[in-house]
């Protein structure tokens, strides 16, 4: 491992990262009197701020360069292969005659998924007052909207001839006929554009009072404009405050029953038809568990390097990582629960074909997918339960690719060998992804990453305006311990934080 | 571009240079701590003020109370905004599928209840969505890109570290000299009055 951490080092230089280094502190040590500090180091609203800030006002670092011109010429592969497939029609991809849903299915439902860790920080974990969420909120947030756009970009190279993706809204065609609104696929147009709305406010809103801090601060004249125009001309105002509070909360309140609603409606698209292995009245569950367990992985795919470049280890600290890591392994259970429990209701329910199925899916001709999903998502996160695995980054981060890859083959073990072997033997066949297939894929991760990148480059990283009350409350809560261990000189305490 | 100067009792003033007959339009005073801005904010509030506010980095607890500030009306808003979406996301499915065009699928009715909750659920969410949002910019009369307190240099720092209290100018108690005694006594560490 030492070694392995020297080979690594000249990644994390310095240099490359503009000098931002901060040491590893741990603070994930159990003590029932007193609760652990969630910002560690020596930091004030003052330090936090210029930390923050600095992300942006700083120039860029080779190392900044380096991943979003990568990021961007991965996204190029995109500019290639979808006028490709629009010109020459989805024949350039592997879909075949039993297989119709082939990556673009697998790849819309695994970053529909991927988004839904964002809101669920955000949201509910937001009403349930776990305040470790405000260092990682926004960045979480980001890649919602990120890997949303990345998901909507599915259907609508799907449908084959994009010029007609215009029939999945609720506009009359040629013929003055409305969509169908008795079909899954039309709930889905629903679920994935309300949600991608409701993050973005979402996300918009939570940065209006750092876009003002961001504004204030600003020297350069385009900065002043452009931060200035997006603050909306935020004064911090408690007036204001008010508001924005209670509408916060609101938008919490009905972000989470949307959260859940979404992947349950992604999930319709499966469980409404009649396909064995589909047919399921646990795919709503199951796809939310999944969802959230993918998601949390790509968050920490995406911070563990982000907190290192940008110095940002104090803030988002080693306990917030641990956190993470504890529900990536709950999640992680949950979908091998609901592996397992598919598997019984095949057997429970007698019907033949739904028991072919799934002997099918774990011993045929997909079986090396199926064993791929398994070990990532089932057994691989079974090493948190060890706390000094849980709280290591280079295990973090390698359970946390893990899982990105065995969620993938989870959208791509349900939509593929139900529909590779359904009811009609004479109808088999196995299906395999060409050229532009995996090109769209890694296009994909290219726009994701780019996104990325630009949102660490422009906008505020971490949610300031909350952390801040997170060190105000632990100011206060550090001056009452003090007062009550030592009665005579106790100062008022100072909540100046 | 801005003048500064200095009076004899500490408060500056910010004068735009090209106002011809300038006029006090806000006063601001600065804090340290929010503790300091809470005994503050109580303080003038006590006085009778009506168009005044406080400014802080983060929403501090409790300031509320201390200034005052009634319970907003944003539910209701909202409130409205998940009826619209609701009824509004029935009535649409209900007219496109079953009126407008009425298109029958497999023999099931033309319009039902439960095939049409998913859509008008998540309309239900997006209007409210809307109305939190659109709410709490019209009663915050956001945007409104320029306000007097951009004019001080001090107040960038009310959305990073400083607390601040602001009073309007066109307060009905607004008076530079009394007002400026009265925060100073309530503890501002700075006072500033800026005229346009």
């Amino acid at each position: 491992m030492k070694r392995l951490l020297e080979t690594l080092s000249p990644i994390v230089r310095p240099e490359l990262t503009g000098g931002a280094e901060s040491p590893e502190i741990d603070n994930t040590a159990y003590s029932p009197d007193s609760r652990t500090p969630l910002i560690t180091g020596d930091n004030d609203n003052t330090t936090i701020t210029d930390k923050v800030c600095g992300i942006v006002e700083n120039k860029p670092t080779i190392g900044w360069w380096g991943f979003f011109l990568l990021a961007f010429s991965v996204l190029g592969l995109l500019g290639v292969f979808i006028p490709f497939l629009i010109f020459w029609g989805v024949g350039t991809w592997g879909v075949n005659n039993p297989v119709g849903w082939g990556y673009a299915i697998v790849n819309f439902v695994f970053w529909v998924g991927i988004g839904h860790a964002g809101t669920l920080i955000s949201a509910i974990l937001f009403l349930f007052r776990q305040k470790w969420r405000t260092s990682i909120n926004r960045a979480a947030e980001a890649m919602t909207i990120f890997a949303v756009i990345c998901a909507g970009m599915f259907p609508g190279i799907h449908v084959g001839r994009a010029w007609f993706a215009y029939w999945m809204f609720p506009l009359p065609n040629q013929m003055e006929l409305w969509p169908n609104f008795r079909s899954p696929l039309v709930w889905d147009v629903f679920a994935v554009g309300t949600y991608f709305t409701v993050s973005l406010l979402f996300w918009y809103m939570g940065m209006i009072p750092d876009l003002a801090t961001l504004r204030d601060r600003a020297k350069h004249a385009v900065r002043k404009v452009a931060y200035g125009a997006l603050s909306l001309g935020w004064t911090g105002s408690n007036r204001q405050w008010h508001v924005y509070e209670r509408s916060y909360l609101l938008l919490a309140a009905l972000a989470t029953p949307l959260v859940l609603s979404v992947h349950s409606v992604v999930s319709f698209d499966f469980a409404v038809s009649q396909i064995p292995g589909w047919h399921t009245t646990i795919f709503p569950p199951y796809f939310v568990a999944g969802a959230i367990f993918s998601g949390f992985a790509m968050v920490m795919t995406l911070l563990v390097p982000a907190r290192q470049f940008f110095g940002l280890k104090d803030v988002i600290t080693l306990k917030h990582l641990e956190n993470m890591n504890k529900i990536i392994m709950l999640t992680g259970m949950l979908v091998g629960y609901a592996y397992s429990q598919e598997f019984f209701m095949a057997w429970y329910g007698g019907v033949k074909v739904e028991k072919f199925a799934f002997i099918n899916r774990a011993f045929g001709q997909y079986a090396w997918a199926y064993w791929i999903m398994v070990s990532c998502n089932v057994l691989s996160p079974q090493i948190f339960w060890f706390k000094k695995m849980r709280t290591n980054i280079w295990v973090m981060f390698v359970v946390s690719i893990f899982v990105n890859i065995g969620m993938w083959f989870e959208r791509f073990v349900i939509t593929v060998t139900s529909l590779a072997n359904e009811f009609t033997t004479s109808a088999w066949d196995y299906y395999s992804p060409k050229l532009a297939d995996v090109m769209i894929l890694l296009g994909a991760f290219g726009l994701f990453f780019t996104l990325f990148a630009l949102f660490c480059r422009f906008l505020p990283f971490i949610a300031m305006s909350e952390v801040r009350g997170v060190l105000a409350e632990q100011a206060q809560a550090k001056a009452r311990a003090q007062q009550q261990s030592s009665p005579e000189s106790a100062a008022k305490p100072a909540a100046e934080s | 571009m801005e003048s500064q100067m200095n009076s004899s009792n500490g408060v500056e003033t910010i004068t735009a240079e090209t106002a011809i007959d300038p006029k006090p339009v806000l006063m601001l005073a600065e804090f340290a701590t929010a503790d300091g801005l809470m005994e503050a904010a109580a303080g003038v509030r006590d006085k009778g003020f009506k168009l005044w506010d406080c400014h802080t980095p983060y929403p501090v607890h409790g300031l509320d109370a201390a200034m005052g500030v009634k319970p907003t009306l944003l539910p209701w808003i909202v409130l409205c905004g998940g009826f619209f979406g609701f009824s509004g996301g029935l009535l649409m499915q209900g007219w496109m599928n079953a009126i407008d065009y009425p298109f029958l699928i497999s023999g099931k009715p033309f319009f039902s209840i439960p095939a049409s909750i998913p859509v008008a659920f998540e309309m239900t969410i997006l209007f409210s969505a809307f109305a939190s949002f659109g709410g709490m910019l019209l009663l915050n009369g956001l945007p409104r890109l320029y306000r007097p307190h951009f004019r001080s240099d001090r107040f960038r720092r009310a959305t990073a570290d400083r607390f601040f209290i602001s009073i309007d100018g066109r307060d009905r108690q607004f008076d530079v000299d009394s007002n400026s005694r009265l925060l100073q006594e309530l503890g501002a560490s700075a006072v500033e009055v800026i005229e346009e």
